[in-house]
């Protein structure tokens, strides 16, 4: 016996693989849903995961202890004043706390915990281990010096410049394909899940077969 | 006034975190502490006004009954019930929030995915062709990394294209990828700067008043 969440679900993605035809009214039907849905389940998620631990059981269980909980609902209410063009402005005052905070933690994170932590690893060892080591170790070294020239645009990428930069490029050119290499076998193997699926949990078990 | 106020409190805010940093007193970092966990809140928030955007662009399409209406219908009813389970679910998961997520938004997310792979497999057949160097490189590093991943690679070339893949994603890759992630951590460091000096207010608005 298929249940009717397995024929939901197998008919969902026949809708979705319909389009390697051509695009038709079910592929349009299963986009429109997967989106509506999509945006639906965020919302479910930054109630049940945020505003209702965070926010709205506080304040029922103990108002008066966690009053200062109402600074921030009334920050993010203050977001929707754009909707009203006379107090519209209003908004950019809780942008302006969001933005403010996060930009600053994000300038801590990028130097302190990017920038720094990434120059020191890259500062490796090239002495007193194995020959190959030492090698792999240089070509690691020459790789991130010559992706950092590539990036540096307050100079012409002419002369010892142009020459390193574009060992930068060969670098980068090697690091797309593998991302690439990558991002590929990742999407073969879901489309592999799939297929599995309708295989294994609609067809057989339609026709009889454990 | 309305864009130098919001202006004044995002210098004021932005310098905190970093003052918090380096004077790690309790009270100083308490109140960080509690301006981390209060803005997680604000975020919160904001992601109903993206579904607004979605909702006033979806019922305006159906009221003037514009081409493809019909799945806008479609869209807003599955935004509807997502949304009012996962809202009347409290804390929990309400049970038809998970059941429609593990048989309807995850598999058509799978689908979705996997059904690129063929688009990406034709768009790198225009964008692979050995036309020079680079291409040739690139080319190169996908095909190796791509047999590596599969038992088919290693039956064809002895076993040498998961240690060829591995070191292809250890070495080149990596320093590749540490070359951009601190040229773009530098980047977003400058760019912290400029907002938090004014210079760069876009995320204002671009409205006068």
């Amino acid at each position: 016996m298929v249940s009717i969440g397995v024929w939901i679900n197998a008919f969902l993605t026949l809708c979705i693989l319909s389009f390697l035809y051509k695009d038709n009214p079910f592929f349009r039907f299963a986009e429109s849903l997967f989106a509506g849905m999509s945006l639906g389940y965020y919302i479910g998620l930054a109630n049940q995961q945020t505003l209702m631990p965070n926010l709205f059981m506080p304040l029922f269980r103990d108002f008066s202890g966690s009053v200062v909980l109402l600074i921030p609902m009334a920050l993010g209410i203050l977001l929707y004043f754009r909707y009203i063009p006379r107090i519209a402005w209003m908004a950019r005052l809780a942008l302006a706390v969001y933005i403010g905070y996060y930009i600053g933690v994000m300038f801590l994170q990028k130097l302190h915990g990017e920038v720094l932590p990434q120059s020191r690893d890259t500062i490796l060892q090239l002495r007193g281990i194995a020959g190959i080591d030492v090698l792999w170790n240089a070509v690691f070294i020459a790789g991130v010096i010559s992706v950092l020239l590539y990036f540096y645009f307050s100079a012409e990428h002419k002369g010892v410049l142009g020459k390193v930069s574009r060992v930068g490029i060969w670098f980068l050119m090697i690091s797309f394909g593998a991302s690439f290499g990558y991002t590929i076998m990742a999407r073969i193997s879901l489309l592999m899940g799939r297929f599995s699926f309708l295989v294994n949990d609609w067809i057989r078990p339609l026709m009889g077969a454990s | 006034m309305r864009r130098t106020i919001p202006l004044v409190i995002t210098f004021l805010i932005g310098l905190y975190p970093i003052f918090a940093f380096f004077v790690p007193h309790g009270s100083i970092s308490g109140a960080n502490d509690w301006l981390d966990s209060a803005l997680v809140i604000v975020a919160a928030f904001a992601l109903p006004l993206g579904t607004v955007n979605v909702v006033m662009t979806n019922t305006t399409k159906l009221k003037r009954k514009s081409r493809g209406w019909q799945y806008s219908i479609v869209l807003l009813a599955g935004l509807t019930v997502m949304a009012f389970y996962g809202l009347v679910g409290g804390t929990g998961v309400h049970p038809s929030f998970q059941w429609m997520f593990v048989n309807m938004v995850s598999p058509l997310q799978a689908t979705m995915f996997a059904l690129l792979s063929f688009y990406v497999a034709s768009a790198a057949y225009r964008a692979f062709r050995a036309r020079n160097v680079e291409a040739t490189i690139l080319l190169i590093a996908a095909i190796i990394v791509m047999m590596g991943r599969i038992p088919f690679g290693d039956m064809m070339t002895r076993g040498m294209m998961t240690p060829l893949s591995e070191w292809i994603m250890s070495i080149p890759n990596a320093a590749a990828q540490r070359g951009i992630i601190i040229g773009a951590a530098l980047g977003a460091a400058s760019m912290s700067i400029r907002i938090i000096l004014g210079i760069e207010t876009t995320y204002l608005g671009t409205g006068k008043d």
